[in-house]
């Protein structure tokens, strides 16, 4: 069965998001007066095939850990679909 | 001694890394390629050069990281050899975890292209011998990711074991925030791992071996290595 994952990768907190700064700032220079913090991440879609939402999930799982992303700097979270 | 660089698909100092090795040390230098699983017989020095490896997609270095090549560099690491990362050279063996630690965007948000200046911490390595603890060099960077972070625990361990070999500074070796390009943590612009055989540095010795280029600091690095290697 195919599964369509989405993985949010993003900066631990404490980790210093220039990106997330710069667009902050931005928003409040474009008025969003009431904004008070702002971070920025990636939003990465997987398709896997598996035998169930549970196993995509721990597949999906691994592929973080091995490339996706950097425990060091980064956390991340992970949703299944249903199948498609 | 004898080298060999490691080309992956986007690496763009290469030739300019060859050309400082040979020309200063009148050794030649082989390449080996991403996809290769060995590297050449004998190699003494691997280079990661500079570059935007694999566009810098996901983070910079981590697709590199990841190629067939680089189990081979472990292994060379892992047997005492020598491993010279430069710029995402050094971003490619923080993701390999050879050595602690990631970059993050620099502070200032934009990609930075200057001459820089730095203090050789430590000169007990194979890479810095030549230089005295202490001095001043001056090696240009080029790089839009290289904030070096690490988590406070780790960074303490890293200074504590000496193994951070260049800081950024001002011509005179003053060091603060003006003086950091990208704002990593503690000034540092190098560090190897504690076995000091592998090391990764943002700024480039390899463009500050010749006068024509604007400097000769990173010569000694080149003299420092090839000692290193004949002495062995």
């Amino acid at each position: 069965m195919k599964y369509h994952v989405k993985v949010l990768t993003y900066l631990k907190d404490g980790v210093l998001d220039t990106q997330g700064k710069a667009v902050a700032r931005s928003l409040t220079g474009a008025g969003h007066t009431s904004l008070l913090n702002c971070r920025v991440g990636k939003y990465i879609q997987l398709w896997i095939e598996a035998d169930s939402s549970e196993s995509a999930y721990r597949e999906a799982e691994r592929m973080c850990d091995e490339v996706l992303v950097n425990e060091l700097i980064e956390d991340f979270s992970i949703e299944v679909d249903e199948r498609q | 001694m004898k080298t060999t660089v490691v080309i992956f698909p986007g690496s763009n100092c290469d030739r300019d890394v060859i050309h400082a090795i040979e020309k200063t040390t009148g050794t030649t230098v082989e390449t080996a390629w991403h996809r290769d699983t060995a590297l050449p017989k004998g190699t003494d020095l691997v280079v990661l050069p500079g570059g935007f490896s694999y566009g810098d997609y996901l983070r910079c270095g981590a697709l590199s990281a990841r190629s067939p090549i680089i189990e081979a560099v472990s292994e060379h690491a892992g047997k005492g050899g020598l491993v010279l990362g430069i710029c995402n050279g050094f971003q490619v063996l923080l993701e390999t975890h050879l050595l602690p630690g990631a970059v993050l965007t620099n502070k200032t948000l934009t990609f930075i292209c200057s001459k820089c200046y730095l203090r050789v911490e430590n000169n007990d390595s194979p890479f810095t011998s030549g230089y005295s603890s202490g001095q001043i060099v001056q090696f240009p960077i080029a790089h839009n990711d290289g904030l070096f972070f690490l988590p406070p625990d780790e960074l303490d361990e890293l200074e504590k074991n000496g193994q951070v070999l260049f800081r950024y500074c001002s011509r005179k070796g003053e060091m603060s925030e003006s003086f950091n390009p990208n704002g990593s943590l503690n000034h540092i612009a190098g560090i190897v791992n504690r076995r000091k055989n592998v090391l990764g540095l943002m700024p480039h010795p390899e463009r500050a071996s010749g006068a024509i280029l604007g400097g000769v600091d990173g010569i000694t690095m080149w003299n420092s290595i090839k000692q290193w290697v004949e002495r062995k």
